[in-house]
């Protein structure tokens, strides 16, 4: 699937790929997904993941760190909100800035070290992030309660608009942005995202940043500065991550601290390399089975288990609601765990690795050295990715 | 000057279980060479250890007293834990030390945790990146930490000290301060003690025995000592094993400080490998003294002095030091030359 896609020109992937995020309510009727909460979901961790496989499925650093920019992205638009105007594109405009400016601060010191020196670093940063945003920074951020929308917000610019009773909806000049058409803007907004990282993966930058991942040392010795390289890649997954956490608050104008914690940054993690690291599509992949399971999964009772098992015998179907019920419902975690770990064990590469073995098997091309260097089994295997061993 | 006591013993015993952990993950990284996120996940299963024998321990029979009436004029019923119906008094103490006591199940349960979870899985990603490793244990710990929940909720659980050490000591009398003003709980000064020894043994026996002369020989040169007919990898499984008792031990002891709860595992991790970072990747030394230096640094920075010159000073301490000292000198602050670098 990898290689129908690399070998297609920009202009019919975006093709197809608008055809599909844009039919998705229709396609994702019959699995029971299609409803605007989760579709903008989809949409919202999608741009993440993508913004995150700018950085770490093409320099290979990995960020433990990466939510604190949907947070501070967050917090951008429901200060715009509060203060300027209930349109959205102020907002947008000033959380893809204000996370851009943080990864850069923020960037520019981690990069100075790699590896997992590197994760800790990031790390360290969103636990500062994270801690500041509960305690000290309260009146920025309304500490644990979250900062919300008030009816006496100024709200500046709105203020020559009719009076309005009660907290008034974010809209995108005057169309309200929730339901379908909430979906529909992030679905616009996520187009445009992955046309930027399509450009990005296919420009003589991102073949640098696969330099950087292949073998660092060879590149810096030739007498290349790789460093404003990556810290550009961090910049801008950091400004994916902003745009991503403003459109959350677009969705729904509330921003709270947990969102910088580092299991959601871990989250966009697992999302990553669940689809497949340093692949196109991956990422979205892995955001779609997730954020899917996660909501059937954790929607699943003890009762609706007796009820999708109601066409066995009695016995059996106690058998079966006893051994799946702590993987679902509350256990929905367990679940995660347990598919992550079965992939990083046996799918290094991902699901999208999986579909490239699946599609070259039915070529009848399995054993033959077709992949290339560009496949991940490969790619793991340089002598620059072993680290200290 | 008593405050500054007060802070700096606050701070050990935050401290001294951050180097228990610290200690069993720079063991773990330096003979396997493997970064090991589930390790606060095995901090908690210690934990859990105590929580679990204590369950057992205070099991209960319930038998109904004709004699005397409840305010409902139902028989009233009489609970005893079975442990004290059998063994009369020596139950109670029994139940009293619960948390010692549990110490003799958690280092068999632990070491027997630690070699399947090495034998199981750990074993199979020598030779991959460090970043497959990372993801392989931090999917174990989310497994490890929801089982958990799953058995004991999401709740903490409290336990008691034994009533012994119960109390507080007035150490400040000791040290010719005057009274009630250094006041330092028992258990505390126990586990300072605890964890004391613990990291004792665990230094005299990698430097006494010939089995730790044969694990410090393999972690400088691991082929060297294969080559040499040293069955090497058995070792380091039981270096494993003996890692995660180090960090079950710090959990069964921590428990009457900190009431067990699924992610306390979670919440040590990412300190204790702040510590690991501060101190050095593969300095069992530089683990130690970064984490007692860090939990004191930590218990200085709440002090209200201190926050009200920086406010939120104490929720960042750590991290702040982990940056600058990362800055400033990359291999920590005992760092062997060569390691994790590339």
């Amino acid at each position: 699937m990898k290689k129908i896609i690399a070998t297609q020109s920009n202009l019919s992937v975006m093709l197809i790929f608008i055809a599909v995020v844009l039919s998705a309510p229709l396609w994702l009727t019959p699995i029971g997904a299609n409803y605007p909460d989760l579709l903008q979901k989809f949409a919202i961790f999608g741009i993440f993941a993508i913004g995150f496989n700018i950085l770490f499925g093409l320099t290979g650093y990995l960020s433990f760190g990466h939510a604190v920019f949907l947070g501070i992205g967050s917090y951008a638009a429901v200060w715009s909100f509060k203060l300027l105007t209930m349109n959205v594109v102020p907002a947008i405009i000033f959380g893809i800035v204000l996370s851009g400016l943080f990864a850069a601060v923020i960037g520019f010191i981690s990069l100075r070290r790699s590896g997992i020196y590197f994760s800790i670093l990031t790390l360290a940063f969103a636990q500062m992030s994270y801690n500041l945003a509960y305690s000290v920074l309260t009146p920025i951020t309304n500490g644990e309660t979250g900062l919300q929308l008030r009816i006496h917000d100024p709200r500046v610019l709105d203020a020559a608009a009719a009076e309005q009773s009660g907290i008034p909806s974010t809209t995108l000049f005057g169309l309200s942005m929730s339901g379908y058409s909430g979906f529909y803007f992030c679905a616009v907004v996520l187009i445009l995202a992955f046309y930027v990282s399509l450009k990005i993966f296919r420009s003589p930058f991102g073949l640098k940043l696969q330099a950087i991942k292949s073998n660092q040392t060879r590149m810096k010795y030739t007498g290349f500065n790789t460093r404003p390289y990556l810290l550009t890649a961090f910049i801008i997954s950091g400004m994916y991550a902003g745009l991503a956490g403003a459109l959350m608050a677009v969705t729904d104008p509330l921003a709270g601290a947990e969102r910088m914690q580092w299991t959601a940054s871990g989250e966009v993690v697992l999302m990553t390399i669940l689809g497949g690291a340093g692949t196109l599509i991956g990422p979205l992949l892995g955001v779609g089975i997730i954020k899917y399971f996660e909501n059937i999964f954790s929607a699943l009772n003890e009762d609706a288990l007796h009820t999708i098992f109601n066409f066995l015998p009695e016995f059996l179907e106690n058998f079966l609601v006893l051994i799946t019920h702590p993987f679902v419902g509350e256990g929905w975690h367990l679940t995660l765990g347990a598919l992550f770990m079965i992939i990083v064990i046996f799918l290094p590469g991902g699901v999208m690795e999986g579909i490239n073995r699946v599609s070259n098997f039915v070529k009848g091309k399995y054993f033959s050295d077709d992949s290339g260097p560009d496949s991940k089994a490969e790619s793991r295997l340089q002598p620059g990715d072993a680290g200290g061993e | 000057m008593d405050a500054f006591v007060l802070q700096i013993l606050n701070g050990l015993d935050k401290g001294s279980a951050y180097a228990l952990i610290a200690l069993g993950l720079t063991l773990v990284f330096g003979t396997l060479g493997v970064v090991n996120f589930a390790h606060g996940a095995l901090f908690m299963l210690g934990a859990f250890c105590a929580v679990s024998v204590q369950k057992i321990l205070t099991l209960e029979q319930v038998v109904l007293d004709p004699d005397q009436l409840t305010a409902w004029g139902t028989p009233m019923e009489i609970r005893t834990p079975y442990i004290e119906a059998w063994l009369g008094d020596y139950g109670a103490v029994l139940i009293d030390y619960s948390v010692p006591f549990s110490i003799l199940f958690a280092i068999p349960f632990m070491l027997l945790i630690g070699i399947a979870m090495e034998r199981g899985l750990i074993r199979h990603f020598y030779k991959r990146p460090h970043a497959d490793q990372i993801l392989v244990t931090f999917g174990l710990a989310i497994v490890v930490q929801e089982i958990v929940k799953a058995q004991f909720g999401a709740n903490p659980i409290p336990q008691p000290a034994p009533d012994v050490v119960a109390g507080s000591a007035d150490i400040g009398l000791l040290l010719g301060f005057a009274e009630g003003m250094v006041v330092y709980p028992w258990w505390r000064i126990v586990f300072l003690f605890f964890s004391a020894s613990i990291l004792a043994s665990v230094f005299a026996f990698l430097r006494f025995t010939t089995f730790g002369m044969v694990v410090r020989a393999g972690m400088a040169d691991r082929e060297t000592v294969g080559l040499l007919g040293i069955d090497i990898d058995r070792r380091f499984t039981i270096v494993f094993g003996l890692a995660a008792v180090v960090a079950g031990l710090a959990g069964v002891m921590y428990t009457p400080i900190l009431s067990p709860d699924y992610h306390m595992g979670m919440d040590f991790l990412v300190l204790s490998f702040v510590v690991v970072v501060v101190g050095g990747m593969g300095s069992l030394e530089g683990a130690v003294a970064a984490g007692l230096l860090l939990g004191i640094l930590q218990s200085f920075a709440s002090m209200n002095e201190i926050k009200s010159i920086l406010p939120g000073i104490d929720q960042i301490i750590i991290y702040l030091i982990a940056v600058v000292v990362l800055l400033v000198r990359p291999r920590g602050l005992l760092g062997r030359e060569g390691v994790m670098e590339d």
